[in-house]
């Protein structure tokens, strides 16, 4: 018994001095149960925020105004699922099975992203959510590229890669319509009005009521506050608003000279609660779709299933098999 | 359905790097599904898909035994070895 | 036939598929395949796009003009690709069946006499042979599956197999065209496309649909009744504002 509690001692302080001395963790390497969880549920919150996220600007693909955008757009939204890929891999690494996590995300036990239990209404909102949803992604995960888990920050390098054509394309989309015809400007701006807070809120509640913070800090999983990551977002976004020529919803919105920052008005944190709890517009619409989708390829997998279970019994090679340089 | 990782060749010259995984019930599925994912934007010429349960690999608990001895064999590299400056093309 | 209404004809093929297959975004059975599915539906999309640009440099009209300002009666695609998918085998019987012709014909067309038009179906060819592998591994795992999964594709087959004699319908007008090596002779594709479907209906343990049915018009503009909903989807936001830039 002694001997046992000795060895967690010094696995414990291992991976104490690996935290310190700012290496990463890998998957076979020992690690306390609280940061594996802490992984599992925040990878795999934001593998489904990616999948969640193909529903409102999917539901557009088929009704972008050009082929070029149409291209655009079914380009971007593979790219999601690509990336809710990377991190269920991710997480899978910590020995959460994609299944199990599906299965949380549609009995109500994981969540996803609340700004996607928004409405994408008109064409703009795709420019919006491109340059607003997009870059607030990408602020959030520029630092996790280097979160002490080795898996998840490799897959954020990939995303960010991939993700920095995504927000140029939803500015472009707005930078044209801004620039359009009186009715296209309008649908920009009503965009605008709709995604900003909401788009806000992505970065989590203020540090002084966030829960899972200091812990996290501690491990190097988080490097940023909400509200820093929050504010360089803001710093950024309203300066491409004036570009635009559009106004941010937010009278109270000003620039602070002593600080270098701007300043915003009071977020509806109210709001945020009731879309987080699922009362937003869309929550039910987006788990019953997945639920929809999920159901509907069952009899897919069991065909897949039980047709590699035949190869298999007839010995039958099933691909092209070897790398015949592997052993070079 | 089974765990896959996936190994892309980036260009003729390089070895085959490892990508990151994927789920898929054979082998012909695995390689078209690394094809879709791991090269959507031309990052290989050529693709290894293996069983992730196929992978043998060491444990942290080896890694003292397995990689601390080729600490104390500094004459293994060219820097243990100093030089007169006046030599060339060593 | 001009080889302009060649071009667009064609052009249409692979819009219509391309929107179909962009459907799927989403909807797939799972992750991987959604992204696969994703890659052909770009593909099909990108060769309207290079045919539609040729169309233009033919002296037609713009691209979006081409696919967004055209009713119904003005399309010339075969009735095959416009046809909606009640589920994911009847995604796959289409796909099969469409992939083992292009492998055929896109290698042809990239013979054709004229130049721009070979260039294009030689990129789409390379493609097709990747579509053709995916699809005919779709249909063996499907139709050697499980009883459901070959029950759906058996069913999936019947309802498709009548649309694809026109694939290899003689067009009166494209005679001309033929005659100058514009374009392949369809026609002249279908045994080898018949025993190469056959071939892999037998390794999918499936059997050959019943009676060669033969549903044509497409090239004339003579539509099911699925293209219309699909066009006014796909058109609505582009012309509620005429002459917009998007």
């Amino acid at each position: 018994m002694a001997e046992a509690a000795n060895e967690l001692r010094d696995a414990e302080a291992r991976f104490d001095q690996r935290i310190k001395r700012d290496e990463r963790v890998e998957p076979k390497d020992w690690m306390p149960d609280g940061y594996r969880r802490t992984l599992i549920r925040q990878i795999s919150q934001h593998a489904h925020s990616e999948v969640i996220g193909m529903q409102p600007e999917g539901s557009w693909i088929t009704r972008a105004p050009s082929l070029k955008r149409k291209l655009i757009l079914l380009a971007k939204v593979q790219d999601e699922g690509g990336h809710g890929l990377y991190l269920y891999s991710a997480a899978e690494t910590l020995g959460a099975s994609r299944d199990e996590m599906i299965d949380a995300l549609q009995e109500g036990r994981a969540k996803y992203s609340s700004i996607f239990n928004y409405p994408a209404l008109t064409w703009a909102d795709i420019g919006a959510i491109g340059w607003l949803v997009d870059s607030a992604a990408i602020v959030n995960q520029i630092p996790l590229q280097r979160c002490s888990y080795g898996p998840y920050a490799r897959a954020m390098v990939r995303i960010c890669k991939e993700e920095s054509f995504h927000q140029r394309q939803g500015y472009d989309i707005m930078l044209t319509l801004a620039r359009g015809t009186a009715a296209q400007k309008a649908m920009a701006q009503d965009a605008l009005d709709r995604w900003w807070w909401p788009t806000l809120m992505m970065f989590g509640p203020p540090d002084a009521e966030s829960v899972h913070t200091s812990q996290s800090f501690a491990w190097k999983i988080k490097r940023h506050s909400n509200d820093e990551l929050r504010q360089k977002f803001i710093d950024q976004a309203v300066p491409q608003a004036e570009v635009l020529g559009l106004a941010i919803p937010d009278p109270d919105l000003a620039w602070d000279e002593a600080s270098g920052h701007y300043r915003i008005g009071p977020i509806d944190w109210d709001e945020f609660q009731r879309v987080v709890a699922g009362d937003g517009p869309c929550n039910r619409q987006r788990l019953a779709h997945h639920r929809r989708v999920r159901e509907d390829g069952a009899w897919v997998r069991e065909a897949v299933e039980a047709h590699a279970a035949k190869a298999r019994a007839r010995g039958a090679r099933v691909g092209v098999e070897g790398a015949p340089d592997a052993a070079v | 359905m089974p765990l896959f990782e996936v190994f892309v060749r980036p260009r003729r010259g390089l070895q085959h790097q490892h990508a990151g995984s994927l789920r898929a019930e054979d082998a012909e599925l695995a390689l078209q599904y690394a094809r879709e994912i791991y090269t959507r934007r031309r990052e290989g010429v050529s693709l290894w898909v293996v069983r992730s349960s196929d992978i043998t690999a060491s444990q942290e608990d080896d890694a003292p035994a397995f990689f601390d001895p080729a600490d104390d064999k500094p004459y293994r590299d060219a820097t243990y070895y100093a030089l007169p400056k006046e030599v060339k093309g060593l | 036939m001009s080889l302009l209404e060649a071009v667009v004809g064609l052009g249409d093929d692979a819009l219509v598929l391309g929107q179909r297959l962009s459907e799927w975004c989403g909807k797939s059975p799972w992750l991987e395949e959604d992204l696969a599915m994703a890659n052909t539906a770009l593909d099909f999309l990108g060769r309207a796009r290079l045919l539609y640009g040729y169309a233009e440099a033919l002296g037609g009209c713009d691209e979006d003009a081409y696919a967004f300002q055209r009713d119904a009666r003005d399309f010339t695609n075969l009735l095959i690709y416009e046809l909606p998918c009640a589920d994911f085998a009847s995604a796959c019987a289409r796909q099969f069946l469409v992939d083992a012709f292009d492998a055929l014909h896109l290698e042809r067309l990239s013979e054709s006499a004229d130049a721009e038009l070979a260039g294009i179906a030689a990129k789409a060819h390379k493609e097709a042979l990747y579509h053709h592998r995916r699809s005919v591994a779709w249909l063996v795992r499907l139709g050697d599956g499980t009883a459901e999964s070959r029950c759906r594709m058996q069913k999936a087959l019947a309802d498709v197999w009548g649309y694809h004699a026109e694939l290899f319908a003689p067009v009166e007008a494209e005679a001309d065209l033929i005659a100058k090596g514009v374009l392949p002779d369809r026609a002249a594709l279908r045994p080898q496309w018949l025993a190469a479907v056959t071939a892999t209906l037998d390794e999918a343990t499936l059997a050959p649909p019943g009676a060669d049915g033969r549903i044509d018009g497409g090239r004339q503009g003579q539509h099911t009744e699925h293209l219309s909903p699909m066009l006014a989807e796909m058109q609505h936001l582009h012309r509620s504002h005429p002459g917009a830039r998007w």
